[in-house]
């Protein structure tokens, strides 16, 4: 990668294709993006060093609107194309666009198995909880009893939490937001963006043709404060209205409870956010129930070996063995015998 | 050991013969595969020319001594050129009577069989559904019968190693392959060589004292009336060395990385029988090669595409299931034009049908087995040493074309093995890569007017930034277009681009006659057919033999080359897919002959089929 000074100052404009955008007018994807653009111009890396993969669904055609390089996929399978180019050219900074049918039903293998791997690149996971590309069948985040087309009486399914998935999958990076959090989200871009290794981005969206609303509660003013929790590593758990906090408190029964912070002495008994912390992690990703807000910020960081890495520490520990490949004594390998002329 | 065993051997009659098929037969678990590697091995020191046909179930450890669980590896070797491992053994050495029994009607008549007579009890008789021993029921009438007690013989040489039993019965393999050594009078100083590194103390131990006991017995008692010599072929000169197929394969993509500079990516699920090519590909680091076990095939293929598209040589090797399994990301590259190898090494199917036995119905997948008009170049390798030369050929015309190129071998191929030639290392030519440096005028579909290949333009080159993807493009710019005339122009257009790769190929060419028969065949069927084929044409049969490198596009000259010739016969190994390709596309009927047994064909089937040929007209 090149040298700050080297790199050319970019503003968001820099980033943006000259591909008309095809989504529909209000789609959350649009806030996305535009977080998106704004961050990769801070960045200080060169725009020729993204390269930004997608799947397939309404999310995976945000590489056709970045200026970078960028590879719109098969359905469900752009972690292994996102890993196969970080392993050939480990210095891009690789994204991945992907959706929550995209990741969680056709490509739920490849995404706990490049979570597991930790190769360093950011997945965001545009969560709508519908499939809208197709029109609207429920998803695999879509909550139970929920009527769509392909359910006509409710869904049956149990949703997953792709958070606490990406947990499960032992990742090393795990973060949520909100598609019109602005700042919020170019934090957390940011700081997926600083993480080495797979960094995980859950973004809930909203699709205003066939889920409209599904986030209403967590990004309307007056009830946002109440639904979610903005979580900062060394921070107290703290939400609701700044004059009279609630704070998150671990019971003698390992569950978290909401209390009302009213003294210093409630204010001693609020948690305070270690990322590093899995079990924390775990439950903060996990509260449900009218009572508890949304965790959003990044939950859960750890530092792994990156994947790419330990791959090309093989080969050139093989390399500096024997001093590189000789191909005259690689195929004369095993026993020889000459024939003479 | 070795000095006092070479002593001996001279002294012994020996009878020259030119020509020999040997069968190692066992249980699964009785290492006949291991025993049959170096017996070739050692042969082909020897000096002979050879071809193997190793012939194993697809479980590890099927029941013990049951029919079920025979392991089988047979060897032709000789002092003339082999093309094929043997239509029927003129040796073999059985185990049990699960193994005698299973191979027995493969045997020549008069053929010599050496039996482990330690197993034949009631309860190695049951296990192998015998009521009766065939070692005096007469069923070995017609064979020339030595029975070995290889057990016993193999315990009372490791007796004082205080070893377990199981441990030193492990080792009769080793005393059955001293008894193969003593009758053709080999050395066995390669195998010496190879267990004291293979194995270690006191199994390196033991395992000598049963090689070495076994030639010493075959010596000291006489097993045989006659030793025998097969002088060595005359081979071209030059330096040799054993391969299998998969081998040769790996090989030949680390060449074809070395020679176009980029490094070698392998995106692989573990599958039969295309393992061994991620395994060898895994040892070979020191090259830059990056091997990923996938945690599918469908993202060995896709991380494959994504390597592709970071500049590096991309390959994914599997055999039929996984060939299904990556149609649609086979599509995508097709799609985006970008160089990689699909490695299809063929088993029986569908389905998980037989993975561990050969087969050439992939044919169509390879050609067809995508959705949309995705035309995808075809090469097919035609012996074990030829997959190194294939694949070679395979990267080359991928990177040329900017095109995926499935390269299919088979199991028979992959595990089968032959003397190769070392080829000049130098004297193989460079693979030309061109990737896209300059901004501009860059557009990422605008086509090479030779070739139609578009440019390879790596993600990390400044000022080539561009998007690529499954959505149809306009041609150059690549942008989205939905318009159906651009469709129509960019289907055409990927089809040409293949067709064009016929340009570099040589015209098709038939030895044999210049009139009557023509005999077509692609594949690992070509050492058969053409053994066959010229058997027939010296009989003096109006036949000859032409054989197909590439499936799609055929080689120029094919249609003319069919039109001199009255009749055109088409051997495979599948239900004649070879043959509906030539009726479709020339318009002209062929006649197909066909055989679905997981087996190779015999030379003497295809012998019988061009008599009968011969006998109609």
């Amino acid at each position: 990668m090149s040298i700050l000074e080297d790199t050319p100052q970019y503003t968001k404009k820099d980033f943006m294709s000259d591909q008309t955008i095809r989504w529909c007018p209000g789609c959350g994807d649009y806030s996305i993006l535009s977080q998106v653009q704004s961050v990769f111009a801070e960045m200080g890396v060169p725009r020729h060093q993204f390269a930004v993969v997608s799947g397939i669904g309404c999310s995976s055609r945000f590489p056709y609107y970045l200026s970078t390089y960028g590879f719109h996929t098969v359905h469900g399978r752009a972690p292994a194309f996102a890993t196969g180019i970080k392993l050939a050219n480990p210095e891009l900074s690789v994204w991945l666009a992907t959706g929550d049918g995209d990741a969680l039903s056709i490509g739920g293998n490849h995404f706990i198995h490049l979570l597991r791997r930790n190769v360093d690149l950011q997945i965001l996971l545009f969560n709508n909880r519908i499939y809208g590309l197709t029109k609207g069948q429920y998803s695999p985040t879509s909550e139970y009893g929920k009527k769509t087309k392909s359910t006509p009486m409710g869904s049956v399914d149990h949703p997953f939490n792709p958070c606490a998935l990406a947990l499960g999958a032992d990742a090393t990076f795990i973060a949520r937001t909100v598609d019109i959090f602005v700042k919020e989200q170019r934090d957390v871009l940011t700081a997926a963006h600083q993480h080495k290794g797979t960094s995980f981005v859950e973004i809930w969206q909203n699709c205003n043709i066939f889920n409209d609303g599904a986030f209403k509660e967590h990004t309307e003013r007056k009830t946002r404060d109440e639904r979610c929790i903005f979580v900062e590593h060394g921070q107290p758990l703290l939400f609701g209205d700044k004059t009279a906090p609630k704070g998150l408190v671990l019971g003698s029964d390992v569950r978290l409870h909401v209390i009302d912070v009213n003294t210093d002495e409630d204010r001693a008994r609020v948690l305070v956010h270690d990322t590093s912390n899995q079990l924390l992690a775990s439950l903060l990703i996990r509260m449900e129930g009218a009572e508890f807000p949304t965790a959003m910020g990044v939950i859960y960081q750890v530092e792994r070996p990156t994947y790419e890495a330990a791959v090309h520490a093989q080969i050139d520990a093989s390399v500096a063995r024997t001093g590189g490949g000789d191909l005259k004594k690689a195929l004369a390998s095993g026993s020889t015998w000459t024939i003479p002329g | 050991m070795q000095e006092v065993a070479q002593e001996a051997t001279r002294q012994v009659p020996r009878t020259v013969i030119d020509d020999v098929v040997i069968r190692f037969a066992g249980d699964s678990g009785d290492g006949m595969q291991l025993t049959g590697d170096q017996f070739t091995r050692t042969t082909a020191v020897h000096g002979n020319d050879l071809a193997t046909f190793p012939d194993f179930p697809a479980e590890i450890r099927a029941p013990a001594g049951t029919l079920a669980g025979v392991s089988g590896f047979q060897i032709h070797f000789s002092s003339r050129d082999v093309l094929t491992p043997g239509d029927q053994p003129g040796v073999l050495i059985a185990m049990n009577p699960a193994a005698l029994m299973a191979n027995l009607g493969d045997l020549k008549k008069g053929g010599l069989v050496i039996v482990n007579t330690d197993k034949f009890t009631d309860r190695d008789l049951e296990k192998a559904g015998q009521t009766s021993s065939p070692l005096d029921d007469g069923r070995l009438e017609g064979f020339e019968v030595v029975p070995v007690q290889l057990s016993a013989l193999t315990k009372n040489a490791l007796d004082d190693m205080g070893l377990g039993a199981k441990e030193t019965d492990r080792c009769k393999n080793l005393f059955a392959l001293g008894i193969a050594y003593w009758l053709f009078g080999r050395d066995t100083a390669i195998t010496e060589a190879w267990i004291s590194n293979k194995f270690k103390a006191p199994y390196a131990e033991a395992n000598l004292r049963a090689l070495r006991a076994g030639y010493n017995y075959a010596e000291t008692v006489e097993l045989f009336h006659s030793g025998y010599e097969v002088p060595p072929a005359r081979l071209a000169p030059g330096t040799y060395r054993n391969i299998t197929g998969n081998q040769a394969t790996a090989l030949g993509l680390i060449a074809a990385s070395q020679k176009s500079g980029r490094q070698l990516f392998l995106g692989a699920y573990p599958i039969t029988p295309a393992s061994d090519v991620l395994h060898a590909l895994a040892t070979h680091k020191d090259f830059g090669v990056i091997t990923f076990q996938a945690e599918d095939e469908i993202a060995a293929i896709g991380a494959t595409i994504g390597a592709a598209w970071g500049g590096a040589l991309g390959v994914t090797s599997t055999s039929g299931p996984g060939v299904a399994l990556k149609a649609e990301a086979l599509g995508l590259a097709i799609m985006v034009e970008l160089p990689m190898v699909l490695v299809d090494i063929q088993r029986g199917g569908p389905s998980t049908g037989l993975p561990t036995k050969t087969e050439q119905s992939d044919l169509f997948i390879a050609l067809y087995g995508r959705h949309g008009e995705s035309p995808c170049p075809v090469v097919a390798a035609q012996s074990p040493g030829d997959c190194f030369w294939a694949a070679l050929e395979a990267a080359r015309i991928a990177i040329r074309y900017m095109t995926p190129v499935i390269l299919l071998t088979d199991g028979y191929l992959a595990n089968g093995a032959e003397p190769w030639k070392l080829p000049e290392v130098d004297a193989i030519p460079d693979i030309p890569v061109n990737l896209a440096t300059d901004p501009e005028g860059f557009l990422p579909y605008k086509r090479d007017p030779e070739t139609l290949a578009r440019p390879w333009a790596v993600p990390g080159t400044p000022g080539l930034e561009h998007r690529i993807g499954g959505i149809e493009k306009q041609n150059e710019t690549g942008a989205i277009s939905y318009d159906g005339d651009n469709h129509e122009l960019m289907s055409r257009l990927r089809k040409q681009k293949v067709e064009r790769i016929a340009q570099d190929l040589p015209q098709a060419e038939a030895t044999g006659s210049p009139d009557g028969i023509l005999v077509i065949s692609w594949g690992g069927t070509y050492g058969a057919v053409h053994t066959a084929v010229d058997t027939a044409f010296k009989g003096g049969m109006r036949v000859a033999h032409t054989h197909l490198r590439w499936l799609n596009p055929l080689p120029p000259g094919l249609r003319e080359l069919m039109e001199r010739y009255e009749r055109v016969i088409v051997p495979e190994l599948n239900m004649g897919q070879l043959s509906s390709v030539l009726q479709a596309r020339f318009a002209r009927p062929v006649e197909s002959y066909t055989k679905v047994q997981g087996k190779p064909f015999k030379v003497s089937e295809l012998l019988a089929r061009l008599q009968l040929a011969q006998a109609q007209a």
